[in-house]
């Protein structure tokens, strides 16, 4: 939009179009590049694992010969550490998020929580293993036990549950609460009886994805000491253990190509709770906000 | 409700109004309530547990290895070498591991994601945003074990082909996929950034006879820029912090270099492969993953309260 040097005023409007459309295109490209590698990751996991993937891998303990090895021990260890992790974190999520948007009032204090939560999602997964591997296993001298791996994940999510019960709240009108005051009730009956269920589809939504990244995560159960050869079915939450993650580092880092394939296979079975979860919190999403809309 | 006109009863009437301060006993200070209130506040004090925690360990743990080794050793050499018989401790050769894979992911997620954002917030139809986002969701769903594999047996594989005499481990493949991971959290922190900016802005710009990527680019952009600063600053933490791609695709031979194709080890990997061996508790070995960690700790502190900050002081602009 200068002007030109004879002086009339040059729009260059056709220039300045095909500038706009060739950053557009641009613009779609490095947008799709993500998804094309997602879709090249799980087709290269999908057709790698096929030759391994069956009821035998899934129902078998694992071995040092490939083609008996398997995931038992794994998928179970991951489900046991997905329920301990989910008791320990859900309720003391809840409850802090709880304090901060239904109690606490403004001050130093309330700004000194919410930063720190903020702090906290950002701190590496690892320093949450050397946590764990400090508190849980040697001061609490849980050892390398299915619970001190559980109490370590639930400090890991605690600040993701916390930030997603926030926003559920927060999305409560206030006129709701001031109804059920104006009926007589007391502070916490408003809370449980009309808070906490209207914001439930909300809070669950984030629980599911906090757990999915717990479930997903590796470096903090390897710090923690889940072994990576567990040819038994743990039996109760002082037990040692190993998880799925821990299963498929240890067949990756393997050079040998069948461990590759292991690999893979358990990648898959991994990857379909992980989106079964994912689908799960993306349908309640879903249907809370129809009925938000309707409402 | 059913009869609002029904006078009060007798015994309503006869009975003496109670004060407010009564009620408010009732409603809010009643021996249950509080009890409820001061539980979940105990509750909420848990993440603050959770911080002092993780800094009384890092700092408590890491007095026996200072001990041993100088702040001058750990910070002016430039050798890691605790499995050796001379041993060094240099935490350079491990954070120019990070910081090397760390250039290579910024390289690669910056400019994608935040060319995704734009493209999300600005260019998008919904339904387009519809399939874009949640896809964009689930790659940051992906579990960094399944990147990590994806990175040592397809992405290096293909590096392999393009530069010849490539190792099997080397930063470039590790900090390639590092900034695959990433990419979600720049494209999601600054497409908030992006819509945060008033639509008075960009309307402004079209009223001018901008068209439209001149309004993107030369208004929207800038406008969001505090947003998508902070975004970029904490997607690259996350790369710092991130273990298990390094781990299983970037080596594990501590050096100072900037050659991407060399092998190399992070901070993270060396906390791992410390871990994951039987390295006996009260060895130095064992008391350097403490000081590592620290240093990744802080690292990674600094930049979230500095992230944090500028989303903060942004968000108050507009």
């Amino acid at each position: 939009m200068e002007l030109s040097p004879n002086g009339s005023f040059n729009l260059r409007r056709l220039h300045r179009k095909r500038v706009g459309l060739a950053l557009a295109g641009v613009l779609f490209l490095a947008t799709i590049f993500g998804i094309v590698v997602l879709v090249t990751l799980l087709v290269d996991v999908v057709v790698t694992s096929v030759p391994w993937l069956d009821g035998q891998f899934i129902a078998s303990l694992p071995s040092r010969n490939p083609g008996e090895a398997g995931i038992q021990s794994a998928l179970i260890g991951s489900l046991w550490l997905m329920g301990l992790t989910a008791l320990i974190s859900v309720p003391l999520g809840v409850a802090s998020a709880l304090y901060l948007e239904e109690y606490a009032r403004d001050g130093w204090f309330l700004r000194l929580i919410q930063v720190n939560i903020a702090n906290l999602a950002g701190v590496p997964s690892v320093v949450y293993g050397i946590l764990g591997l400090a508190l849980f296993v040697r001061f609490a001298a849980l050892s390398n036990s299915l619970l001190a791996g559980a109490l370590t994940l639930s400090l890991l999510i605690l600040p993701i549950i916390i930030i997603s019960t926030q926003e559920a709240l927060r999305s409560i009108p206030s006129g709701i609460r001031e109804s059920a005051y104006a009926l007589g009730a007391t502070r916490w009956q408003v809370i449980y009886s009309h808070v906490l269920p209207m914001a439930a589809p909300g809070i669950m939504t984030g629980v599911i994805l906090a757990l999915s990244r717990a479930i997903g995560e590796t470096a903090p159960l390897i710090l923690v000491g889940a072994l990576t050869f567990v040819p038994f079915v743990p039996q109760g939450a002082l037990d040692q253990f190993t998880a799925l993650p821990i299963q498929i580092f240890n067949w990756t880092a393997r050079p040998q190509d069948e461990f590759r394939g292991l690999a893979a296979a358990a990648i898959v079975v991994l990857m379909i709770l992980l989106f079964t979860m994912n689908l799960t919190a993306i349908l309640l999403r879903n249907y809370f906000e129809s009925r938000r809309a309707g409402a | 409700m059913s009869a609002p006109s029904s006078p009060p009863t007798t015994d309503e009437a006869t009975r003496p109004a109670r004060s407010a301060n009564d009620l408010r006993k009732q409603v809010y200070n009643s021996p249950k309530e509080r009890a409820i209130k001061y539980l979940l506040g105990a509750c909420a004090l848990v993440s603050v547990l959770t911080t002092l925690g993780i800094a009384a360990v890092l700092i408590v743990e890491s007095i026996p290895f200072f001990q041993s080794v100088s702040f001058a050793e750990f910070f002016g050499e430039t050798r890691w070498t605790p499995q050796f018989t001379e041993k060094y401790f240099g935490i350079w050769a491990l954070l120019s591991g990070t910081l090397l894979v760390t250039v290579i992911s910024a390289v690669v997620a910056l400019p994608v994601g935040l060319a995704s954002a734009i493209f999300i917030s600005e260019y998008a139809s919904t339904w387009v945003r519809k399939v874009l986002k949640p896809g964009l969701e689930l790659l940051a769903g992906v579990p960094t074990v399944v990147y990590g594999y994806f990175a040592l047996t397809f992405v290096t594989p293909l590096l392999q082909t393009l530069i010849p005499g490539l190792g099997v481990y080397n930063a470039l493949s590790g900090g390639i996929v590092v900034g695959i991971m990433i990419i979600p959290m720049v494209a999601s922190l600054s497409e908030d950034a992006l819509r945060a900016v008033p639509d008075s802005l960009g309307g402004a710009a079209y009223a001018l006879g901008a068209t439209k990527y001149e309004a993107v680019v030369r208004v929207k952009v800038p406008a969001a820029f505090g947003g998508i600063m902070a975004s970029f600053i904490l997607a690259v933490s996350r790369a710092i912090g991130e273990t298990m791609i390094v781990t299983l695709a970037a080596g594990a031979t501590p050096k100072m270099t900037l050659d991407p194709r060399e092998s190399i080890q992070a901070m993270t990997a060396f906390i791992v492969q410390v871990s994951k061996g039987d390295t006996p508790q009260g060895t130095i070995e064992y008391q350097s993953i403490f000081a590592v960690g620290l240093v990744l700790f802080l690292i990674t502190l600094a930049m979230n309260v500095l992230a944090n900050r500028i989303t903060r002081r942004y968000q108050e602009q507009y």
